[in-house]
């Protein structure tokens, strides 16, 4: 569904769709992730701790998701959106869907996302789409809460014990590759910024290196650079995982079509 | 005039029976005043004009809407709150109702009244610091000491962080600052 019309300063409606369905997928997925570690994370407060930042990635989701609801004309609400798409029609970045895995894997995706969301949401409440730019101002003051938790965790992960430090430099070479569809703009990404709807990626971008070596150096930890090749989950090119959250996420709407309570 | 009508007397309640007929600005007073009476679902001691959350009142022609503002975009307790709004406010006898989302500009703890954060210490939990003192620790909420340290950025509730007081010993928990 990608938009073939390239217009100037106009992006199709359908590219408009898709740049905050793309935000919207990426909170809701890392959201219903992290909800996997409420019982157990390593201690009672990072229990507490991971559970209040999927309630934050949620309240984002259900925002953005009404939006889209209203974007593109179809009126589907939130939990429509949320609950009976297939995995094709999920455009979140293939980053948030991969596993959860160690303590530390958790923390450097928590933290690749958190530097990402900072200059994103300061570059979007600025937005020409005025209910995403007040999303993005309310999003922004959660993020930068967020960004300071999982910054301080990488620091005394990389910083910490020769255990710790090689968990979280694994976790970091693993991840690393899943993090260059963030800054790769395709052509919803260049209607939306040349509208004014987008942030610059390229600023994004750099402001999200910048503090990266920073905390990475800080850390004793190797930033390591992006290789190519991984899906592009922002365009529905996702990995095998998305499936299985799926599965676990919608099986109740599947199960009971309409079932609230 | 305005349609909003107070379908019963509101009997027992601390306002007149005959504020039903009131010109628009006293209605708006009126309910101003009941959602003063509101409390947080959470965190009871504090009602959700003192907590900051009621951005408008709006008496209409075809009703009153009240704007509120989430404090964190997830809190569960956002729904709840909706809900109390509508029955304080029917209970009351005025109707019909609409609850709106403010989200621009943002909530922020600096909205939060004095009389807000005063029964906030009082019932043992930090008031958030104001945004100008927020590199500061927060005092103990008990011994008033400002020797305190954070045990955890998240709590109980989306709103609050755990700390602890090095002087009395006592853990505390706090409203976060945002």
């Amino acid at each position: 569904m990608t938009a073939a019309v390239a217009q100037r300063a106009v992006p199709s409606q359908a590219a408009r769709v898709e740049y905050v369905l793309r935000l919207a997928d990426t909170s809701l997925i890392l959201a219903q992730r992290l909800g996997e570690w409420v019982g157990h994370a390593p201690a009672l407060e990072e229990d507490l701790g991971l559970g209040n930042l999927a309630l934050d990635f949620l309240g984002q989701a259900r925002l953005l998701l009404t939006h889209v609801g209203q974007l593109d004309g179809s009126n589907r609400t939130e939990d429509e959106l949320a609950f009976l798409r297939d995995g094709p029609a999920f455009r979140n970045f293939t980053l948030v869907e991969q596993p959860n895995g160690d303590f530390a894997h958790s923390i450097v995706r928590q933290y690749f996302i958190d530097a990402w969301q900072v200059p994103l949401f300061e570059a979007l409440a600025s937005s020409a789409d005025a209910d995403l730019a007040a999303i993005a101002a309310k999003s922004l003051k959660e993020a930068q809460y967020h960004h300071r938790f999982s910054s301080n965790w990488l620091l005394r992960l990389g910083d910490g014990t020769a255990e710790s430090h090689a968990r979280a430099q694994d976790a970091a070479d693993t991840l690393i590759r899943f993090t260059r569809e963030m800054f790769e703009p395709d052509e919803v990404d260049r209607q939306n910024i040349e509208a004014g709807i987008g942030a610059d990626l390229a600023a994004v971008q750099a402001a999200w290196s910048a503090d990266a070596r920073r905390v990475f150096a800080e850390a004793t930890l190797k930033l390591p650079e992006a290789p190519p090749g991984a899906p592009v989950g922002k365009r529905g090119d996702h990995s095998e995982y998305l499936g299985y959250i799926l599965t676990d996420m919608q099986f109740m709407q599947r199960a009971y079509p309409g079932a609230s309570w | 005039m305005v349609a909003v009508q107070t379908a019963r007397p509101a009997q027992g309640a601390a306002l007149p029976a005959g504020a039903a007929t009131r010109a628009p600005a006293s209605l708006e007073q009126r309910v101003w005043a009941l959602l003063d009476t509101l409390p947080d679902p959470e965190i009871p001691v504090i009602t959700l004009t003192d907590l900051g959350i009621i951005r408008h009142v709006q008496v209409a022609d075809d009703g009153v809407e009240v704007g509120v503002s989430p404090t964190y975009t997830g809190c569960p307790a956002t729904e709840m709150i909706r809900r109390n709004i509508r029955e304080a406010l029917a209970a009351a006898g005025i109707a019909p109702v609409r609850v709106v989302d403010v989200l621009f500009p943002p909530w922020s703890t600096d909205w939060i009244s004095e009389r807000g954060t005063a029964a906030l210490r009082r019932f043992g939990i930090a008031p958030p610091q104001r945004h100008a003192a927020a590199a500061l620790p927060p005092a103990c909420p008990r011994c008033g000491s400002t020797r305190t340290e954070r045990v955890s950025e998240f709590g109980s509730t989306p709103c609050k962080a755990l700390f602890r007081c090095n002087a009395c010993l006592e853990p505390f928990e706090q409203f976060k600052c945002i």
